[in-house]
């Protein structure tokens, strides 16, 4: 009997082991696929040409995406300004201050707001954003702005529920150690729970960061997709993301294989975001533990 | 009992899908099966509606005959037909150096509308105020005798069958300047310009309705009239390519676009037939 089912338990757990494994083994083909058809042209025209060239016009031999990386990192910086402070105060509240009437009522509303198409986002952004953008601080409103207010909104949720897990994830001793000190609630939040779940905040918003660089159809729809660096937040920009999907149905040749340089270039961002999402996740678990 | 709802509900869904797909398997192997003539064409978005809308009315004419039309780009059909993947490339740019190997056939005309926002007074623009507003020269309403306000050009992404000809047609030798903002379909373009009362943008003239003004261009209304007239001159051809001498089936497709009857059918969608002839 207890062979018996010590041998059914080990088949389960082989095969859900091969289950977890096909993740990485896909994984693994996307970074493969993206890497054979990307790197041709960093070979071919050389990686500072393709990185820090300013002139985008792949059907004509130039294929700088250097304006597109600075305009991922514009609008991402902007996203977190407008969603930072919002979902930072949204974490705590619901941490600290929220009732069990209250939690049950905007946990799953936040969870909501991640589930909603970002080409829902896109076209709320279009209709309301940029006409008021335009109207009130001018330009064309198709700019960083509108693409940051929009994108800020879309991190919410991912900032949210990673920083309310480090905010809960703080002992309660340490509140009671402050609360005996004679601080008040606040003084306690914001002078012990906050920095003691500082490196998961911190997480939160690269994490979010992450989500920002790589969202794309909201961009396209209300970043404008202009080809330069921008001088203004109310210029229009495009970013790394935008560049891929808008050109991708029109591409061949090398103008396809820079798609796919532009896309390497993506995945590496990413991977160091990821990378430093993680290194700062595990520092707290070692410290926590 | 909430869990369950979408779960019984999901598996329905399922199953009709299942059994949906495998109902129109089991149709479309059977057409294949009947028919014996079939014509792959790929190519341009601006020329696909168009060939869609051929390959539909050639296809009751001709019952055993199957015409497959797929979009891609005016280069991915270039591309797809000098690989002969498939019978007929279509573009809406003229070939250029090294596609020469393909033999292209005008199967009509269209042309590119300037248009602006109807909340804009403007309603003549000369070729050249256009290239100095794509290039980047001109930025301000005020140089083009309206209020001092920023234009907010719109052009077409790279690759673009339609940037390609308005490059050709409107840039000549000048460079769409990198400020300027790039929409990636003809519908989004009308969508900027219908919304944002400072834009100028340019589209298919098929394309053309209430929601916004065209610009006559030196003083022409871009309009089939004038166009057959050869007096607005921002206009394009969209071709058929076929590589080497096609088979019997391609060429009856194609001598059909090119009769009376196929070319009425593209008259009708607004576009401009047997004028260059």
């Amino acid at each position: 009997m207890n062979k018996k089912n010590f041998g059914k338990e080990n088949l389960i757990r082989y095969v859900l082991m091969l289950f977890a494994l096909s993740s990485i083994f896909f994984l693994f083909l996307i970074f493969a696929f993206i890497m054979s058809e990307g790197l041709k042209l960093f070979f071919k025209v050389g990686l500072l040409n393709i990185i820090a060239s300013l002139k985008w016009a792949p059907t004509k031999g130039f294929f700088g995406i250097f304006p597109m990386i600075v305009s991922s990192f514009i609008i991402t910086v902007g996203a977190l300004c407008v969603g930072g402070p919002l979902a930072l105060a949204c974490a705590t509240y619901l941490a600290e201050y929220a009732g069990k009437k209250t939690k049950m009522f905007l946990k799953p509303a936040i969870e909501l707001l991640a589930g909603i198409p970002s080409v829902v986002y896109g076209f709320l952004g279009v209709v309301y954003i940029v006409p008021l953008v335009r109207e009130y601080l001018g330009g064309s409103g198709f700019s960083a702005l509108s693409a940051s207010i929009v994108l800020g909104v879309m991190i919410l949720p991912t900032i949210i529920s990673i920083s309310y897990d480090a905010l809960t994830s703080v002992p309660v001793v340490y509140r009671e150690g402050s609360f005996a000190m004679g601080a008040t609630k606040w003084q306690t939040i914001y002078l012990v729970v906050i920095p003691a779940a500082r490196s998961g905040i911190l997480a939160a918003f690269i994490l979010g960061m992450g989500r920002a660089v790589g969202e794309t159809m909201a961009v396209i729809m209300v970043a404008g997709n202009a080809l330069q660096i921008p001088t203004s937040i109310l210029d229009p920009l495009r970013t790394l993301t935008s560049n891929i999907a808008l050109e991708l149905a029109y591409a061949t040749g090398d103008h396809r294989s820079s798609l796919f340089s532009t896309g390497v270039v993506l995945l590496v961002i990413i991977m160091v975001l990821n990378f430093i999402a993680n290194f700062w996740v595990k520092r707290k678990v070692i410290k926590g533990s | 009992m909430n869990n369950r709802k979408p779960k019984i509900l999901g598996t329905f869904t399922l199953i009709i899908m299942i059994v949906c797909s495998s109902f129109l398997g089991a149709c479309s192997q059977k057409e294949a099966k009947g028919k014996k003539h079939t014509v792959t064409i790929a190519g341009s978005t601006s020329v696909m509606p168009f060939t869609e809308k051929l390959a539909e009315h050639f296809m009751v004419d001709h019952p055993d005959f199957v015409v497959n039309v797929q979009g891609g780009g005016s280069s991915a059909g270039i591309q797809a037909c000098l690989l002969r993947t498939v019978d007929i490339g279509m573009s809406s740019r003229e070939l250029k150096e090294g596609e020469t190997a393909l033999a292209d056939t005008v199967i009509c005309f269209d042309g590119i509308a300037i248009i602006v926002n109807p909340g804009n007074p403007l309603r003549n623009i000369t070729l050249s105020q256009v290239k100095s507003i794509y290039s980047g020269q001109v930025k301000n309403w005020k140089d083009l005798g309206w209020i001092d306000r920023q234009i907010d050009a719109v052009t077409r992404e790279e690759g673009s069958g339609t940037r390609g000809a308005f490059e050709e047609l409107v840039m000549k030798k000048e460079e769409i300047s990198p400020a300027i903002m790039v929409q990636d379909s003809n519908g989004s373009v009308k969508e900027v310009v219908a919304t944002d009362p400072y834009a100028i943008g340019y589209i298919s003239l098929g394309m053309v309705d209430e929601k916004i003004i065209a610009l006559k261009v030196d003083g022409i209304t871009p309009n089939l009239e004038n166009i057959r007239e050869k007096r607005y001159t921002i206009v394009r051809p969209f071709l058929f390519l076929t590589l080497g001498q096609p088979r019997p089936t391609v060429f009856t497709f194609i001598g059909y676009v090119l009769s009376e009857e196929g070319q009425e059918i593209l008259r009708k969608e607004g576009l401009i037939t047997k004028v260059y002839e």
